[in-house]
């Protein structure tokens, strides 16, 4: 198979647009904040995210993580307006507060993914040392979302399982 | 009225009693099941109880359950607050006992419908 066309085919809409309606479902309704996707692209490389990460562990039908990576001034802006108070960037609210974030955007993208998942509880990561080990078969898509606030990113290494 | 919140996320009892005082609620907190039941018992009673399924010690279910066995708090209104992962969770809280469910995410006005609806019933 030509790598143009396994490339093409990795970005799977029917599994990025679940994760792009929730993100901006969950930042308007319990934020009032309206987020803009761009267009998804394979990640290139092992670049790491920004600042602040959280990480949720898909199981089942559909396998792999889902990082939503915020640079530390948007991570603190988007969480005030989701908490209604500002709170210091790595305190244990803070971490929370992320961790609820993320688990409310994969939650609601969870019902669309085709199958039956489950999620893991959140993980927060504070700096951008990390990388999330993925399988090698399962390309990461990063969808760029734009805010108000600032820019953060999706990054998606799931995948369809085959007979779950 | 007099609301109990149950979470165990900070933030999330921060957005929640932040909107229900904005709604014109008093409301009181707890982080997990057991600190749920006390206060009932130390601030009761309590018109209203929003609770989280994923919960310690005591969890969302086990909370309805022991509530809808005491014939003291049989006036408290139920709502389970859960995300959209937890249906199937949700339907068996509502055979225990809980009134209505909430899916996170939620507006005010999502949580001001579902709250008026149940002091009408
Ligand atoms: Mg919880």
């Amino acid at each position: 198979m030509p790598q143009a066309q396994t490339i093409e085919s990795a970005v799977n809409p029917n599994l990025v647009t679940p994760f792009i309606n929730s993100v901006r479902d969950v930042f308007d309704k319990m934020a009032g904040v309206k987020i803009t996707a761009q267009e998804p692209h394979l990640k290139a490389g092992k670049s790491t995210g920004h600042d602040i990460s959280g990480i949720i562990g898909f199981s089942g039908a559909v396998a792999g993580s889902v990082v939503v990576s915020f640079p530390k001034a948007v991570a603190e802006r988007l969480v005030e307006a989701f908490v209604r108070m500002p709170l210091e960037c790595g305190t244990p609210d803070f971490v929370d507060a992320v961790g609820e974030l993320v688990n409310m955007i994969a939650g609601s993208a969870k019902p669309y993914l085709g199958g039956v998942a489950s999620i893991s509880l959140p993980s927060v990561v504070i700096g951008q040392g990390y990388t999330v080990a993925s399988m090698s078969s399962t390309p990461c898509v990063i969808i760029p979302c734009s805010s108000p606030h600032g820019d953060f990113a999706i990054e998606l290494c799931i995948a369809r399982q085959a007979g779950a | 009225m007099k609301v109990l919140v149950i979470d165990d996320s900070r933030a999330m009892r921060m957005i929640l009693k932040t909107t229900l005082r904005e709604l014109g609620h008093e409301v009181s907190e707890a982080s997990n099941g057991q600190e749920g039941l006390d206060v009932l018992k130390s601030s009761g009673p309590f018109a209203l109880a929003l609770v989280d399924w994923n919960i310690p010690l005591v969890n969302g279910y086990e909370f309805v359950c022991k509530v809808r066995a005491d014939p003291a708090y049989a006036a408290m209104k139920m709502v389970m607050v859960t995300t959209e992962v937890e249906t199937s969770q949700v339907a068996k809280a509502l055979g225990a006992g809980a009134n209505e469910y909430v899916m996170k995410p939620f507006t005010k006005d999502i949580l001001r419908d579902k709250i008026e609806m149940l002091a009408a019933a």
